[in-house]
């Protein structure tokens, strides 16, 4: 009973004194409650005695600046402050960006050796490939951001990954972005994931399946990171239509060998999405990667292939997302498919030593969806498919030729997670990409600890 | 003819929402502000909620959509304490609008102008899903919404100032009404003073504050880990069979209701789904009926107005 005359007397005395407005608007205010008053006397006789009161408190507090000495505190005298953050002398901790650590690890089990993995007539580059058999650990990504100011944030993700036995820090992604630019734009500069495609810029521990997708592998290096600027603009339409331009030092497959002074790709997107209903929303994106090549290294790592001259990349990627009510808590699912096209143009060189010009595109898709019956239980399934022309006959039993039938792979996965910062999972793949048909398992594990970032759609 | 139709299959497909020209485009993160910002701006403020009632309002997609109603937004107002870590923080990076970031005038956290409960001495995640700043769903005390009303006034007005008359007439007069409905339910409410409730989720500490209701147990063995058949056995061994261990089984409209009907089943004590925002239900239709609704479903439950 007590505290709710004390609520009722200090809402009655809020009423009056107005003490967070007037301690807000300072000026502006003072000018806001004389016009309301002027305007409000013929109207409201009766109210004018109070606002005056208002006036008279506002113009106290702008002179004495006193800091919210709210009679609301009188009521809830005994519970916690508001959420102030408390004062002290000596500690800079508060300043310490938001610090996440992922712990991510595998076990797979193949029946050809993944060590001998290839796929015909697409030499793999970058990071693609199968992981380790047996037992290890994947990245364990160190990332942490914050505001620099109030014009720039940044983020820094460091995943220590083991090659070849030996422990090796990463830089995987190190930029700054700003908060402040004018007309909705935003721009971008340091090491980060291009943003072509859906899955290109997205980590490792948000992938719904253990591996990239097959197009990821052979065209991407699984993942596209480099050094570059990123300019992004939202349009101000009603609905979502963002334009992305990105340059890069083209340094990282697809690209190679920093080309052209320096600035060796270019990524060109386009993305717009929307809701259907309550229960649905949707999202397509147009993206086109033009990247310049010198000496870019492929196929085996110890004898690779070398190619020099340029890849266009074409994608188009499509999400569908449906949870009843927009309730994805409960239960949702989620479809997701991307294409991608790619022109090479050039000269390859083969480890053998021949060289040979080159020109020729290929294809590949993937569709996947993801269903959660039930909270923290999901499982999926994935399609994989890459096709190519079949180039010049010099190139017969080069790892550049293709076999007769298109590389395809199939995928099947069920997760668990406890809550959204735990995940264990236990995929199959039936990969028939080499020609030799694979049975692939693989358990996998997601922990993280520490901030963790918001996720994008 | 088929340009029209042409026409309504993209505003279909983008969800497009009606275009108006408000003079303040408000963005809120939950439907409870978004009432709020209607009541105190009428006709002024074009308002847009990111989530409706039966979402759970911790987990949703920072959806496309959500993103250009973001970039449009003059206002974001949220209940923060980190309810929408999971989502907001995507939305305000993604939506490339300088304006509603935080620390700017255009953001406005509600939870910052009320006294927040629940604040722990030291977070673990152990111990579920923690907010460190306090429990976030302060909206559930009449006495909060009277304070945030009284914030987003004074921000619609700055952020307006053509109009600042307005918006402070309109906070008093929302406050005017808001006030002798406190004491209305606040009258009602008495019978209801010490009754022991068990929640799914910790959504309704403020509310327990107000109304004096002791929380006896939470379905959710700790915040954010959906009930588990052995947490609700142990539940149901510490109430017991007879009705007599608590008086209300409480839930929210996004909650699956399987484990408070089962233990309403097992222990006899009545479970009840209370709006948790505008919208939670026919009754909450706006943020008056929100709170009548919450209690004609309480006093129904544990005895009605005679207690």
């Amino acid at each position: 009973m007590k505290i709710r005359w004390q609520h009722l007397l200090c809402t009655g005395v809020l009423l009056l004194s107005n003490p967070l407005w007037a301690q807000q608007e300072g000026k502006s205010e003072l000018d806001a409650l004389r016009e309301e008053i002027r305007q409000m006397r013929s109207d409201y006789e009766a109210r004018i005695a109070g606002l005056e009161a208002r006036l008279d408190a506002a113009e106290t507090r702008e002179n004495t600046a006193v800091v919210a000495s709210s009679p609301a505190k009188n009521a809830y005298e005994t519970l916690p402050e508001p959420s102030a953050g408390t004062v002290s002398l000596g500690r800079d901790s508060s300043f310490n960006p938001a610090i996440g650590v992922t712990f991510q690890g595998q076990a797979w089990s193949y029946s050809n050796d993944p060590e001998d993995y290839a796929i015909p007539g697409f030499p793999l580059g970058g990071e693609a490939g199968p992981a380790p058999e047996g037992l290890s650990l994947a990245e364990t990504e160190i990332t942490m951001s914050a505001n620099v100011d109030d014009k720039f944030t940044a983020m820094l993700n460091l995943p220590i990954v083991i090659e070849d036995g030996e422990t090796v820090v990463e830089l995987e992604e190190a930029w700054v972005e700003t908060l402040a630019l004018p007309a909705n734009l935003s721009l971008r500069m340091g090491r980060f994931y291009s943003g072509i495609g859906y899955l290109n810029d997205r980590h490792f521990h948000s992938w719904d399946f253990a591996d990239q997708p097959l197009v990821y592998q052979a065209f991407l290096g699984n993942q596209y990171t480099d050094d570059g600027l990123r300019l992004s603009w939202l349009a101000p339409t009603d609905f979502y239509l963002e334009f992305a331009g990105e340059v890069f030092r083209g340094d990282r497959y697809p690209a190679g060998g920093a080309a052209n002074s320096g600035v060796g790709s270019t990524m060109l997107g386009v993305k717009t999405g929307g809701d259907i209903g309550l229960s649905n929303s949707w999202m397509l994106g147009f993206s086109w990667l033009r990247a310049d090549a010198d000496e870019r290294e492929s196929g085996a790592e110890d004898d690779p292939l070398l190619f020099t001259g340029d890849t266009d990349l074409f994608v188009a990627d499509f999400i569908w997302k449906w949870a009843p009510n927009g309730n994805s808590r409960q239960k949702n699912f989620k479809f997701q498919a991307e294409y991608m096209w790619r022109d090479e143009t050039g000269v390859y060189e083969l480890p053998d030593g021949f060289r040979g010009p080159w020109d020729y595109d290929q294809r590949g898709w993937y569709a996947q969806a993801v269903y959660q019956p039930v909270p923290r239980w999901r499982v999926g399934a994935r399609y994989d498919r890459l096709s190519g022309a079949v180039p010049a006959a010099d190139w017969q039993g080069s790892s550049l030729y293709p076999l007769g039938d298109d590389p395809t792979r199939y995928s099947l996965m069920v997760d668990w997670s406890n809550s959204e910062f735990s995940r264990l999972r236990l995929q199959y793949n039936y990969d028939d990409a080499t020609g030799l048909s694979d049975n692939q398992f693989g358990l996998q594990y997601i922990f993280s600890i520490g901030a963790h970032g918001a996720h994008s759609f | 003819m088929k340009n029209r139709i042409m026409l309504i299959t993209l505003l279909t497909l983008f969800g497009l929402p009606a275009t108006t020209h408000a003079s303040l485009n408000v963005f809120a993160c939950e439907p409870e502000w978004s009432a709020l910002a209607e009541e105190i701006g009428g006709k002024l403020v074009e308002v847009t909620s990111a989530t409706h009632a039966l979402q759970d309002p911790h987990y949703v997609e920072a959806r496309p959509s959500l993103i250009s109603r973001v970039r449009k937004a003059d206002l974001v107002i949220c209940s923060g304490a980190q309810l929408e870590i999971g989502w907001l923080p995507m939305l305000l990076s993604k939506a490339n609008n300088r304006d509603v970031l935080p620390g700017q005038a255009g953001f406005l956290e509600a939870s910052s102008f009320v006294p927040r409960l629940d604040v722990p001495q030291s977070v673990d995640r152990a111990q579920g899903d923690m907010h460190p700043q306090g429990n976030p769903h302060v909206q559930m005390n009449p006495h909060n919404i009277a304070l945030v009303a009284r914030a987003l006034g004074a921000r619609m007005a700055l952020l307006d100032a053509a109009n600042s008359a307005v918006y402070a007439k309109g906070t008093d007069e929302f406050l005017l009404r808001w006030q002798s409905a406190i004491v209305d339910w606040e009258k009602r409410a008495k019978p209801l003073a010490g009754k022991r409730v068990v929640c799914h989720h910790k959504s309704w500490v403020y509310l327990e504050d107000w109304l004096q209701l002791q929380e006896v147990a939470t379905l959710e063995p700790v915040p954010g880990i959906p009930p588990t058949a052995s947490h609700l056995s142990s539940l149901l061994s510490e109430l017991g069979t007879d009705g007599s261990g608590a008086d209300v089984i409480i839930r929210s409209p996004f909650q699956s209701a399987k484990a408070s009907d089962w233990l309403q089943e097992q222990t006899g004590i009545p479970a009840v789904m209370l709006p948790l925002t505008v919208g939670g239900t026919d009754g909450a239709s706006d943020l008056f009926g929100l709170f009548d609704d919450v209690l004609n479903r309480l006093l129904a439950l544990t005895g009605g107005a005679g207690g």
